[in-house]
């Protein structure tokens, strides 16, 4: 290992950094790459398989944007994050985007100076019990030992729905996810609380999990989405419209499969076709190129494949889409026309 | 015994008896077994107990080994495989070992690179642990870093070659000039190194695919792989630098000693963690915005800066171990000071300090786990990030963390016996 030439390297790109301009779209095309922060790893969101390739719902995201701006769902380089440093990466301009399960919040949005460009799934806090336990409903654990993480919104989250529901609870304190499944499946409590989706993804792993129910109340609204920073409105739009034009997809029933086909030429929807680029100039308003659309669903699918390959049903994860599902389904995933 | 004859007895003998064997419960295993295990009721039921914690051990862990599958590609494949038998699911090892040794990103292609050298540091780092190797070797072992920063690294072969010339021509420049006095040998050590870094970046400029191996980039890097790079750079720089505060903090001159003085307490007083928080984020605020000043090397900086106060401490307890006459014996021979500490009290205070020395070492290494908060790949952030959170293996715990025990033990105890064995080569006093 050199120093020196180490700190030549520094001293070089800092000069060369100097002249860099706040228009991140320019800059990673520049660059030729998106850097795209993520977790650190969470079953089925950004998990690296055994080739060190990074798979997952969140990731889907992270490579769509890829596509659509260089035209290379490939073309991301990961920067892995954890809880405690996401948000300075992104605020230092260390990442161009975050993808990773963030909710939603005011304080977030303002106090912390980001933009959440839309919310690609709607978690919520739940509970999970042992199967032979007979509850069927959260209103029924009145008296229950519940096993939570500490220092969380899970924690309070509790609190408040006992409270509003009249019931008593006894509070199992433990510092980790991991830790508390350890317990959980020990026996040291009734019920196991934390978000619905990392509920399913650890009952995965569970060896019995069949054993184990999660119950259908949600007491808490936890919106996860990417978000980007203050201050480049046009990045924001990039960002935002390539996850609605994901959702747009599965709603006209654009697949991975048929985009090619339908983006050939000009069909009879014109919404189709403005999405797709056949019709209109919607690219260009964005200050990308025609078929941006086109490649980010070519890349990884639409919304609801994205949903089903990595998370959905058939997977071990085995998620419902609920809340997921597209408001022509009764759920809350809608995308604006593209117009 | 007076009105006794030889005549009213019936039987006198004649001959010795000869020895009769012990008696079986006084001799062998089973006095050995009475004296050290059932000496006392106290004794015996802490045998039995120590006895059943033993075969309750060995009734987990050798089933577990013994049935585990290497077999499977999940954590679902391996319950069906083993079933009820307690076996462990060493299959997560037999597909993700490469993740476990190189990280996930590193290109498993270029394997070799690495590994050739990790070889090698067997080939260069003997002749500095080991006295009685020939001293020539020795110019081995200063080629070493740079080869093996090429070899991981890849990229042009210039880059460490100039690196590797502007630090002997700055060393042949400071011998030169140090002859006028010390810091115009260290202007001129500056001016000569900084002058072949120069006219070098430009020829590496020129020529960037001469003998270039295929470059990885450092947040590339992972797994145990990473460990080590981190404890072995960080030790041998954060020694050199940990003798200079040592010698710093007894020095006359109250610049030089309050400045080692203010380090060493500052650094010891904060946590280690804190500081790679700080290299990791709080740098990235600071730096123009785009710069990417290499996380490897802001972890590396900082991990020997924080090894290098616990070493300065060691040594100075070696130091204040030596006693005066040895200084004045120095003096009194008319050497100066270099001399007097490279030639008389430096050999002694290391040698006292070798334990202490190798504690801080072993500590260190052990450390580097610490940059897996700080979302570092090495081999606890694999384990912990990526492997246990992949949806094939959510839930594989005992194996992952008993394989990261077994590759960290090995390293650790290899260091302790060698300080041992060090420490018995360097005995010199009658004990």
């Amino acid at each position: 290992m050199n120093k020196s030439v180490f700190f030549g390297a520094l001293a070089f790109t800092g000069l060369a950094a100097a002249g860099a301009s706040a228009a991140t779209l320019e800059d990673v095309q520049a660059r030729g790459t998106l850097n795209c922060g993520v977790t650190t790893g969470v079953p089925g969101f950004a998990e690296p398989d055994a080739d060190g390739v990074w798979q997952g719902f969140d990731v889907a995201v992270c490579r769509a944007v890829a596509a659509a701006v260089l035209g290379d769902p490939n073309a991301v380089e990961f920067v892995p994050t954890t809880g405690k440093t996401r948000f300075t990466s992104l605020a230092s301009g260390e990442i161009d985007m975050l993808a990773r399960n963030t909710t939603w919040t005011f304080s977030r949005d303002t106090d912390l100076k980001f933009d959440f460009t839309g919310v690609n799934y709607y978690d919520g806090q739940g509970f999970m019990v042992p199967a032979d336990l007979g509850v069927s409903s959260a209103t029924e654990l009145d008296g229950a030992t519940v096993c939570i993480q500490t220092g969380t919104t899970t924690e309070l989250n509790l609190a408040d729905y006992f409270r509003v529901n009249d019931m008593s609870y006894e509070p199992v304190p433990i510092e980790t996810g991991a830790e508390a499944v350890q317990q959980f499946l020990a026996g040291a409590c009734d019920v196991y609380t934390t978000d619905r989706s990392a509920l399913a993804a650890q009952r995965a792993g569970f060896e019995n999990p069949d054993d184990y129910t999660i119950l259908p109340e949600v007491v808490s609204k936890e919106p996860l989405g990417p978000l980007v920073r203050h201050g480049d409105s046009e990045w924001f739009d990039i960002v935002k419209w390539t996850l609605y034009a994901l959702i747009a997809a599965e709603e006209y029933g654009v697949t991975q499969e048929n985009v090619e086909q339908l983006a050939s030429e000009a069909t009879d929807n014109p919404e189709v076709n403005r999405l797709l680029g056949t019709e209109g100039e919607l690219g260009a308003m964005i200050g990308l190129n025609q078929t941006w659309a086109k490649d980010a669903i070519a890349a990884v699918g639409n919304y609801g494949e994205i949903f089903s390959t990595n998370i959905g049903e058939e997977t071990a994860i085995g998620l419902a889409r609920g809340l997921n599902a597209q408001y022509t389904d009764g759920g809350l995933i809608y995308a604006p026309p593209f117009r | 015994m007076s009105d006794t004859h030889a005549e009213s007895v019936a039987f006198v003998r004649k001959t010795e008896i000869p020895p009769a064997p012990p008696p079986v419960t006084e001799t062998g295993a089973i006095k050995w077994v009475r004296e050290n295990l059932f000496s006392g009721p106290f004794n015996t039921i802490m045998t039995l107990l120590g006895l059943y914690v033993v075969y309750w051990l060995l009734s987990g862990v050798i089933p577990w080994i013994l049935n585990g599958t290497w077999e499977g590609s999940s954590i679902r494949d391996c319950r069906e495989i083993i079933g009820d038998t307690g076996g462990g699911c060493f299959a997560v090892l037999g597909e993700r070992w490469n993740q476990l040794l190189f990280g996930f990103e590193y290109p498993s292609e270029l394997y070799w690179r690495p590994t050739l050298a990790f070889i090698l540091l067997f080939v260069t780092v003997p002749q500095v642990l080991f006295i009685s190797l020939p001293r020539k070797l020795l110019i081995l072992t200063g080629l070493y870093p740079f080869l093996a920063y090429w070899l991981i690294w890849g990229g042009s072969i210039l880059i460490p070659f100039f690196a590797l010339v502007g630090l002997v021509l700055g060393y042949a420049a400071f011998t030169r000039a140090e002859r006028i006095n010390f810091a115009a040998g260290l202007a001129a050590f500056v001016v000569a190194a900084v002058v072949a870094w120069w006219l070098g970046g430009f020829l590496t400029a020129a020529a960037p695919n001469f003998l270039a191996l295929e470059a990885v980039d450092s947040r590339n890097m992972g797994g145990f792989m990473l460990n080590l790079i981190l404890g072995i750079v960080c030790v041998s720089l954060s020694l050199p630098l940990g003798i200079v505060l040592a010698l710093g903090r007894q020095s006359r001159m109250p610049l030089i000693k309050y400045v080692c003085v203010v380090f060493i307490e500052f650094v010891r007083g904060v946590p280690l963690i804190t500081l790679l928080f700080v290299a990791n984020v709080v740098l990235a605020y600071f730096l123009p915005p785009g710069t990417n000043f290499d996380l490897i090397l802001r972890v590396i900086i900082m991990i020997t800066l924080f090894a290098s106060a616990y070493i300065a401490e060691v040594i100075r307890g070696g130091l204040a171990a030596l006693p005066k006459g040895q200084y004045e014996a120095a003096d009194s021979l008319g050497l100066d000071y270099a001399q007097a500490m490279r030639l008389i009290i430096l050999p002694q205070a290391l040698k006292i300090s070798i334990p202490g020395i190798v504690n801080v070492a072993v500590g260190l290494f052990k450390d580097t786990t610490l940059v897996s908060i700080i979302s570092m790949f090495d081999l606890v952030g694999m384990i912990r990030g990526p492997i246990l959170s992949s949806t094939d293996w959510v839930g594989v715990y005992w194996e992952l963390w008993a394989a990261a025990c077994v590759l960290f033990f090995v390293v650790c105890y290899g260091i302790s016996q060698y300080s041992q064995w060090l420490e018995r080569q360097l005995q010199t006093d009658h004990r």
